[in-house]
């Protein structure tokens, strides 16, 4: 979707801040917000992408003014409301009004660690052949779907040249909408500065993405 | 109006806003308060940066474990024990003469959790996403790196779930040491890109 997090090439943001490496939580509801965040996936209700499309169908004012736990935190509150567990009015209200639906899926803490370290791989098979090999000029297609993508837009109706066949993942733009996981070829794609942002650009500076087979044409 | 008392201004501030969820999801019994600590305890305890910078000093000092970090990145950590979230797939790219190499994720906050832990906020924020991809040299520069004018700089955008590590070039007047002495001067930024690690004496 052409939505506020599509942020490659903006401007006016202003600088950024660095922060020393030892600085991790800024005060202690963010670190329950990741916690919370992490445990309510673990229900299995949505998916990695869902979670990201939550996040990116924030309201652009509401997602460019909040801090990212604060993103994390809505997004949390839309999931949990789509998939019934948390109602908007049980959030108004602070008082229950229907069970969970999936007790039995709650984290444990004794299971946390096994769960962090297992993580949530992504590579698939692919029963049909790559349509790319290293080193072939693609071109980005123009999709702007209402619904989720990684293509970012400032790569669309791009040309670059293929870097790395990466093997078959898991689709986002199917599997954030619950419409299956349809893994497809991911290939990491170059593209020359002056080629994304003009020809005053640093010829010194090539952008690459990771990019799906559909989002893909030959150049 | 419903949406003057909605949930989105009842609670002004996150930490009421935080609290209050956590709390209709523990009644619901959806969340249990020791698994949120045991999550926090890991990020903030056990996986950080220093598994990244363990990777690197040993990147330094063995030749074949940083040819095996080049040909499968994800093989080759998790020998060292550093697996799971957010590093499920991972890729290392090698600053060197001819490159440097800078991470983003301009979507969203993807970073290579295993090895380097949390992101920052810097890089989760629309200043660092819009425009390390566009004008990485201003960036670098608010991090107070100047790369040699004309130096090729290469940016990954995270769009996928391949996470991407930054070996960044071994400074000049480490030889001899070991790999534990490397790893005390490999600093997060440097595995993202937006930092060089200094040699020894030099003023930070």
């Amino acid at each position: 979707m052409n939505g506020p997090h599509d942020l490659g090439g903006r401007m006016g943001f202003g600088p950024v801040v660095p922060e020393p490496e030892d600085v991790i939580f800024h005060g202690d509801w963010e670190a329950r917000a990741l916690g919370l965040t992490l445990a309510c996936g673990a229900l299995g209700h949505w998916t990695i992408d869902e979670s990201r499309h939550a996040r990116e169908s924030l309201p652009p004012a509401t997602y460019l003014s909040a801090s990212y736990y604060e993103i994390w935190i809505r997004a949390l509150e839309a999931l949990l409301e789509r998939h019934g567990e948390v109602s908007a009015a049980e959030r108004a209200s602070g008082k229950l009004e229907a069970p969970g639906l999936r007790p039995e899926r709650c984290l444990r803490p004794e299971r946390v660690p096994a769960v962090l370290a297992a993580g949530g791989p992504t590579d698939r098979r692919v029963p049909v052949p790559a349509a790319f090999a290293v080193g072939d000029r693609v071109r980005t297609r123009n999709l702007q779907p209402e619904g989720h993508t990684r293509l970012p837009g400032f790569a669309r109706e791009k040309t670059g040249v293929v870097e790395a066949v990466r093997g078959g993942f898991v689709y986002p733009d199917t599997n954030a909408h619950g419409a299956g996981e349809m893994p497809c070829w991911l290939y990491t794609v170059a593209f020359r500065g002056p080629d994304l942002w003009g020809a005053d650009t640093d010829p010194a500076l090539t952008v690459s993405i990771d990019a799906w087979e559909p989002y893909l044409e030959r150049a | 109006m419903p949406h003057d008392h909605g949930p989105d201004n009842s609670f002004d501030n996150m930490p009421a806003r935080v609290k209050a969820l956590e709390t209709l999801l523990v009644e619901k019994g959806l969340v249990d308060p020791a698994a949120i600590d045991a999550i926090i305890e890991t990020y903030a305890h056990k996986v950080g940066p220093r598994n990244g910078a363990a990777v690197v000093a040993r990147a330094w000092t063995e030749t074949d474990f940083a040819d095996w970090l080049r040909r499968d990145a994800t093989a080759a950590i998790a020998s060292m024990g550093f697996t799971g979230r957010q590093g499920e797939h991972m890729e290392a790219v090698f600053n060197g003469p001819d490159v440097h190499n800078l991470v983003v994720c301009t979507l969203c906050s993807c970073y290579p959790w295993t090895v380097l832990g949390l992101p920052p906020v810097w890089y989760k924020s629309p200043p660092y996403r819009s425009r390390a991809v566009r004008d990485p040299r201003g960036v670098l520069a608010e991090f107070g790196v100047g790369l040699p004018e004309g130096k090729p700089i290469r940016v990954w955008d995270s769009t996928a779930e391949l996470r991407y590590l930054v070996v960044p070039e071994r400074p000049a007047g480490t030889e001899g040491w070991d790999a534990a002495r490397l790893a005390d001067i490999v600093t997060r930024d440097s595995m993202i890109g937006t930092a060089l690690v200094a040699a020894p004496g030099d003023a930070p």
